[in-house]
């Protein structure tokens, strides 16, 4: 019998595929988020938006609302711990986490090195804007990748641009000699044996989820048209006029991400999605998606 | 055989690549009018509460309740296994309730007690490597359930007829007895209508 096996680690995130992962913030918002379908919750003590609006630095939420959450429902729940803070991410694995997110979102605590996510028992997710990244944190152990987009923004447009990215140079892989392999692995800064990998099957080894702006059912919809395995929303749904009604649709646009009049059904009298932001508004120093590289 | 794979929520891809190895043709299931083209159907791992959720919303909980009474076979796998039991430890509703049996969800614990282990099962010549995630069990088995295998004193896997269940993943080994074993229950369902 063996636990912490990457089968084991990447399997749970296969399971997730298809599926919506929900921001919650405390036990109630963990309980609508379930009632409503989510394949899993993230426990935060702020969603993205709110980071943001806050400043500051951002961390590793109170294990309080991480304990009330795992209480409350029957879903895996996953938490956040800071780029590089290995304590924060053993801390959430003592507490019985589900899974962690190495997350940009929060304010890195290392500026060069990630966590060493092989050597803990339960899983990974990390965010990744290209191919590179997604392997190099592949190397380090992630079990599951998502989109950077740029969260709490409300806004799509990175995250199409990370999963379109990331699928064009999976195909430029595809097409490479073997010569030129090694070439390419040099420029990304990732291991052969990783590329060639990818080069022979034409996918990453692991379930890749978009992330970071996803705010309408229609937006959850595209990323899954784009290859997305599945969605996560961050500020979407609690930041929204009616969060029970736009989570369950958000739900069931990820689950039938081909059946228009389904989504046009389901999105109507949702009231106001969150606000938004426009990428180039944002200052160089509040990209979040250039933190981690 | 058609199999088709009930593709609300979870891993199905992987068991469309299983039946596939296995000689079988597959599909993905999105709406209840696929299932007359089929001769069994697997409800795949993910979370048996979403996928529950989205049955009940678009009619599948009438519809494979039906497809179990015209004989034609059943396999879930993980969640799939909850999802056809006819009672659920803790839970006032079950959904399908095709099987008698009482099952515990995530009867291991949380993910850092996810494991696999090299498993016995009846029917099958060899072990089997079985990946167990959040995984449930069967925790009692009425007098038309037969027992397949046992983990450590419990259930977990059974069949029951042409229903088929088991709380761990053969979709993510490149391991496809059990889909082979299920393409048979399909083969003799088929013969037996024929016949």
């Amino acid at each position: 019998m063996e636990t912490g096996t990457s089968r084991v680690k990447r399997g749970m995130a296969e399971m997730q595929k298809g599926g919506v992962i929900m921001d919650v913030m405390n036990a109630e918002q963990a309980k609508i988020a379930e009632a409503a379908g989510a394949t899993a919750v993230m426990a935060l003590e702020r969603v993205p938006s709110d980071i943001r609006a806050a400043g500051g630095v951002a961390r590793m939420a109170d294990p309080t609302i991480v304990e009330e959450v795992m209480k409350v429902v029957s879903i895996p729940v996953m938490a956040k711990a800071r780029i590089g803070h290995f304590v924060e991410a053993k801390v959430l694995e003592s507490m019985g986490v589900d899974y962690i997110d190495e997350s940009e979102v929060l304010t890195p605590a290392d500026e060069v090195f990630h966590i060493d996510k092989q050597l803990f028992t339960i899983p990974f997710v990390c965010g990744a804007k290209d191919l590179g990244e997604a392997l190099r944190r592949i190397q380090e152990g992630a079990s599951m990748l998502r989109t950077k987009g740029e969260p709490g923004t409300g806004n799509i447009v990175e995250a199409v641009r990370h999963l379109r990215l990331i699928n064009g140079q999976i195909r430029k892989v595809q097409n490479l000699s073997k010569d030129e392999l090694y070439h390419e692995a040099k420029t990304l800064g990732v291991a052969y044996e990783l590329l060639l990998g990818v080069h022979e099957t034409g996918k990453l080894p692991v379930v890749n989820f978009a992330a970071g702006g996803v705010a309408t059912p229609s937006d959850a919809a595209l990323m899954m048209h784009l290859g997305a395995d599945g969605v996560f929303v961050g500020s979407g749904i609690f930041k929204s006029d009616s969060p029970e009604k736009f989570a369950r649709a958000i739900v069931e646009a990820t689950t039938h991400y081909e059946d228009y009049q389904l989504i046009a059904e389901v999105s109507k009298n949702l009231g106001t999605p969150m606000k938004g932001i426009e990428i180039s508004k944002l200052h160089v120093s509040e990209r979040m998606q250039d933190r981690g590289l | 055989m058609n199999i088709g794979v009930l593709a609300l929520q979870g891993a199905v891809a992987e068991h469309i690549r299983s039946i596939k190895l296995a000689g079988g043709e597959a599909v993905a299931v999105k709406r209840t009018e696929q299932l007359e083209e089929l001769d069994g159907i697997i409800i795949p791992g993910g979370e048996s509460t979403t996928i529950g959720k989205l049955m009940h919303k678009y009619g599948f909980m009438d519809a494979l309740r039906d497809f179990s009474a015209q004989g034609k076979p059943i396999f879930g796998t993980c969640a799939g296994l909850i999802v056809l039991a006819e009672r659920i430890e803790g839970q006032e509703q079950a959904h399908l309730q095709l099987m008698d049996m009482t099952v515990a969800r995530n009867a291991f614990g949380r993910q850092r007690e996810s494991f696999e282990t090299d498993l016995e099962v009846a029917g099958i010549e060899e072990r089997v490597r079985a990946v167990f995630i959040r995984a449930p069990l069967i925790k009692a088995v009425g007098d038309s359930v037969q027992v397949l295998s046992v983990y450590n004193g419990e259930i977990v896997t059974a069949r029951q007829g042409h229903l088929l269940a088991c709380s761990y993943h053969p979709e993510l080994t490149d391991d496809y007895r059990l889909h082979a074993y299920f393409l048979d229950m399909a083969k003799e369902a088929a013969a037996a209508k024929i016949g």
